[in-house]
């Protein structure tokens, strides 16, 4: 493959995966202000378009034609620098997530993804963990207090909850042996006693699955983790001064970093795009990508059905929850699995 | 750092500003800071006529209007020293607990909230709602209802009224256990105010707190036991006491209320009495319309009633009624004429604010979001 | 139900334990007592409220423990001009009583229950705000209600209904 077909190729990949990329970002908003409405007894957007449906685009054009404020005492190179981190570094975690196997068109075999990168992982939780430089800033540059406190308690609460999120992919990764996540998902092929698929979730990770999921949630500042914006105390948290597309920067970080959360979530402990093929040629090639959408919805399903039900936790309890629960039981899951991998 | 929380921030419940001082996020000192809403309506009763006087006191606490409608009426009935027919004293026992649990569930919705738990808001609006349809029904207003008059009830109920309330009655309870099993055994739930914002029995008396607030700190006293008024020695219910005194102890003893509220509902539809609904005080009450068109010294009364309003006897009187609150006290001086010389509301929620340092000095900013939420404060009693 | 007449001799109240403890601790403190629509007022000498207060609060007998309510009457143009007006209630003895402390316009002040109960913290900063009652010993005597550049005490009785604006 020369280096100009690699760089088109490279190109049109990018371009393809942001368009999806955005568009799951506009229509989890959309899921959830649909799952979280009927969930209350509501509808949740019905207005525009059948079911509400083209409700994302009018939030962004609507987010396109406000007035976008700058409040006269914030530091403005900072301020107008973290939105665009936040979602800068969101969208940049996507490009090594595999989306399935590779494709064949013509002579060229064509992998689904951005780009293969043999420490696919780490990359990951160093780009996400960068996004909370975008909170932090944001909170610090808006010279508001509560968006200080906002971006204080995003920062404490990201630190923290990195290194549970850390240890618990750790496990993962000693049974795969590799860092790269097309590996892992290989590696996750098969089933047990040919019922049970093996995915790490049913192979000894199910603790790391538990530790992953909550820190997660924390990472993503999702309820009940969603102290940095906690809107009761903090009236919004981070971007209190923040508007029109600036906010929706923020936004759209947010619900990018779900979905990479949900993804990763998928390769690691629930066998990527493996699952089950049958049916024509074509059909096979697809259903991987499918599987694979189909366990991410799962997942921000999860998430939005935990929204619906749970309150918020008070900032000293998610810190000792993060200090003196995930991350011990964290550390004892990796023993566990070390000595499981070296018997 | 000094934070100024409110008066618009999303968890003061109306225009309530509290002034911080933080140490990180541990509240050092706090200073709750009053009268956005203030509207004199102590002043402005001063100048109406004593029925005239009713619908104002709807707008005091928005929240229960039939309960500052009732404590208004019966204050100005001990001025008049008249009796009240059976069926009115049942009626008002009836929409007053209803206007109980109309405000306890604001209240669950809006605390709930407060700590994060989204859902729990709608499902109690959805009961609410049907409530407020039943005030409606009665009324014709939601909110402002201003059912009850001095000397009786402004209308008969509706046909189909008592079926309506009866069916609220009946599947009301299953709802409160669907409240409770998304957050009474929930660990978060718990985590946020169990031990959060604590308030002894003496600090709760000494500073004046009433209703649930007092209650939960371990004080057994409801005035609607204690000290009946309008008939409810009749009913049997009990008074929900719990010792913690805090958030989370708050939070039982009005939940356990609304189940209270609700059998109260079921026994004054059971015995509900037959017979008029209006005193006998032709002076005093306004006659039915019926009679009004058709006899002329019914007409003369209306006539004189509505011109000149009815003289009070002179004195003074200080009634005190269970709100939602607490002790909602209403005292009147009355000079013999028409209009009152004095009327004076005491409110449960101002006296119930003072506990907010006690409670939150110390403690760290989302306790003090636990806090407010947990005496459940309406800004309009407290500025009235 | 007819309206009984008011009762205001000392001597047939003396029986009520409110009024026979103040007797016996300093009979110069009641300077009159009402019994009317059931309910108990005592007059108490302006410079002994404060003592009185505690003394009803801590008696065992008259264990009037919780204070409900603080607020005035403004009688201009006759003198003595204001009446503060306090409600006790005994938890214990489900039971209620009226203390009232009469001001004349020259110098309305009396001394702040703060001391006894704080609650009246906010119940004589609401008078002081409506009235322009002074409470002596008050920790923060300052406007609640109105805005604190307000001019005038709205509930007084030559205050317009509409305001001076």
């Amino acid at each position: 493959m020369s280096v100009g077909v690699f760089i088109l190729v490279s190109v049109i990949k990018s371009v393809i995966v942001l368009i999806v990329l955005l568009t799951a970002v506009a229509y989890t908003v959309w899921l959830e202000r649909k799952v979280v409405g009927h969930m209350q007894n509501r509808w949740g957007p019905t207005r525009v378009g059948p079911f509400g449906l083209l409700q994302p685009a009018a939030d962004g054009l609507k987010f396109l034609f406000k007035e976008d404020l700058t409040p006269p005492h914030v530091y403005k190179p900072l301020f107008l620098a973290a939105p665009m981190m936040a979602l800068i570094f969101a969208l940049t975690s996507i490009s090594v997530i595999p989306f399935g196997n590779s494709i064949t068109i013509g002579r060229m075999n064509i992998p689904l993804q951005i780009t293969d990168v043999n420490i696919g992982l780490l990359l990951i939780l160093g780009v996400t963990s960068m996004g909370v430089y975008g909170v932090a800033l944001a909170g610090w540059s808006s010279n508001n207090k509560y968006s200080l406190l906002g971006g204080l308690r995003a920062s404490a609460q990201m630190v923290s909850y990195e290194i549970a999120l850390g240890l618990s992919l750790v496990g993962v990764l000693m049974q795969s042996g590799s860092f790269s996540l097309r590996a892992i998902v290989e590696a996750q092929g098969g089933r047990f006693l040919h019922i049970i698929p093996r995915w790490n979730i049913f192979h000894g990770q199910f603790i790391g699955f538990f530790i992953y999921l909550m820190a997660a949630y924390a990472e993503t500042n999702r309820i009940p983790f969603d102290l940095p914006e906690a809107e009761t105390e903090l009236v919004a948290g981070y971007h209190t001064e923040y508007s029109a597309m600036k906010f929706a920067m923020f936004f759209m970080a947010e619900y990018a970093n779900m979905i990479t959360v949900a993804c990763l979530a998928t390769l690691l402990f629930f066998g990527g795009w493996n699952g089950p093929l049958f049916g024509p040629e074509l059909l096979q090639a697809v259903l991987p990508v499918f599987w694979f959408g189909a366990k991410i919805f799962c997942f921000l399903f999860l998430y939005i059905w935990v929204r619906g039900t749970l309150p918020r936790f008070r900032y000293d309890q998610l810190m000792s929850f993060g200090w003196k629960f995930l991350l011990p039981l964290a550390i004892a899951n990796l023993v566990a699995t070390a000595i499981a991998v070296a018997w | 750092m000094i934070l100024n929380m409110g008066p618009q921030h999303p968890s003061t419940h109306g225009v309530l500003r509290v002034l911080l001082e933080i140490d990180g996020e541990t509240v050092v000192r706090i200073m709750p800071d009053i009268g956005f809403l203030h509207t004199g309506i102590e002043k402005t009763c001063e100048a109406k006529f004593y029925q005239q006087v009713v619908p104002l006191t709807d707008r005091i606490d928005y929240l229960c209007p039939m309960t500052n409608n009732l404590c208004y009426v019966l204050a100005v009935e001990k001025l008049l020293g008249l009796e009240i027919p059976p069926k009115a004293q049942w009626m008002r026992v009836l929409m007053n607990e209803l206007t109980r649990i109309n405000s306890h569930l604001v209240w669950l919705g809006t605390h709930a909230m407060d700590i994060g738990a989204l859902t729990v808001f709608l499902y109690c609006f959805r009961e609410r709602e049907e409530v407020l349809k039943m005030f409606e029904m009665i009324s014709g207003q939601r909110m402002m209802t201003s059912y009850f008059r001095v000397g009786g009830l402004a209308l008969e109920p509706p046909l189909g009224f008592f079926e309506r309330v009866g069916e609220f009655a009946g599947y009301f309870a299953e709802k409160i256990d669907e409240y409770e099993n998304l957050l009474t055994g929930n660990p978060i739930w718990m985590m946020r105010t169990k031990g959060v914002a604590r308030l002894t029995a003496e600090d709760a008396i000494a500073l004046g707190a009433s209703g649930p607030t007092l209650r939960g700190s371990g004080v057994d006293i409801d005035l609607r036991r204690d000290m009946p008024y309008s008939g409810y020695e009749n009913f049997n219910f009990k008074v929900p006491v719990a010792q913690e005194g805090d958030v989370f102890a708050r939070y039982m003893c009005r939940v356990r209320e609304l189940r209270e509220s609700n059998e109260i509902v079921k026994q004054a539809l059971d015995g509900m009495p037959e017979g008029p609904i209006k005193a006998d005080a032709p002076g005093v009450v306004l006659p039915d319309r019926e009679k009004m068109k058709t006899q002329m010294e019914a007409l003369i009364y209306h006539f004189k009633i509505i011109t000149e309003g009815f003289a009070v006897p002179a004195g003074e009187v200080y009634q005190a009624v269970e709100s939602p609150r607490g002790e909602m006290g209403y005292y009147i001086v009355s000079d013999g004429t028409a209009k009152p010389y004095r009327v004076h509301m005491r409110a449960a929620c101002l006296a119930n604010l003072q506990t907010l340092p006690k409670m939150c000095e110390g403690g760290l900013i989302a306790d003090v979001v636990a806090a407010i939420g947990s005496i459940d404060i309406v800004l309009g009693e407290i500025d009235r | 139900m007819a309206l009984a007449p008011a009762i205001t001799d000392l001597e047939r109240l003396k029986g009520h334990p409110a009024v026979g403890r103040l007797l016996e601790w300093n009979p110069a403190t009641v300077t009159g007592v009402k019994f009317d629509r059931d309910e108990m007022t005592i007059y108490v000498d302006r410079a002994n409220i404060r003592e009185a207060c505690a003394l009803l609060r801590d008696d065992a007998e008259c264990a009037f423990n919780f204070l409900s309510d603080i607020t005035c009457v403004d009688w201009y143009p006759a003198e003595p001009r204001f009446e503060v007006i306090y409600h006790l209630l005994s938890i214990p003895k489900k039971e209620r009583v009226r203390l009232k402390v009469r001001l004349d316009s020259a110098s309305p002040a009396v001394e702040s229950l703060t001391s006894v109960w704080p609650g009246a913290n906010y119940f004589e900063r609401e008078v002081f705000d409506l009235f322009g009652i002074r409470f002596t010993g008050h920790p923060y005597l300052r406007r609640l209600l109105m805005p604190e550049d307000w001019e005038g005490h709205p509930l007084r009785k030559d205050y317009p209904v509409e305001g001076y604006r």
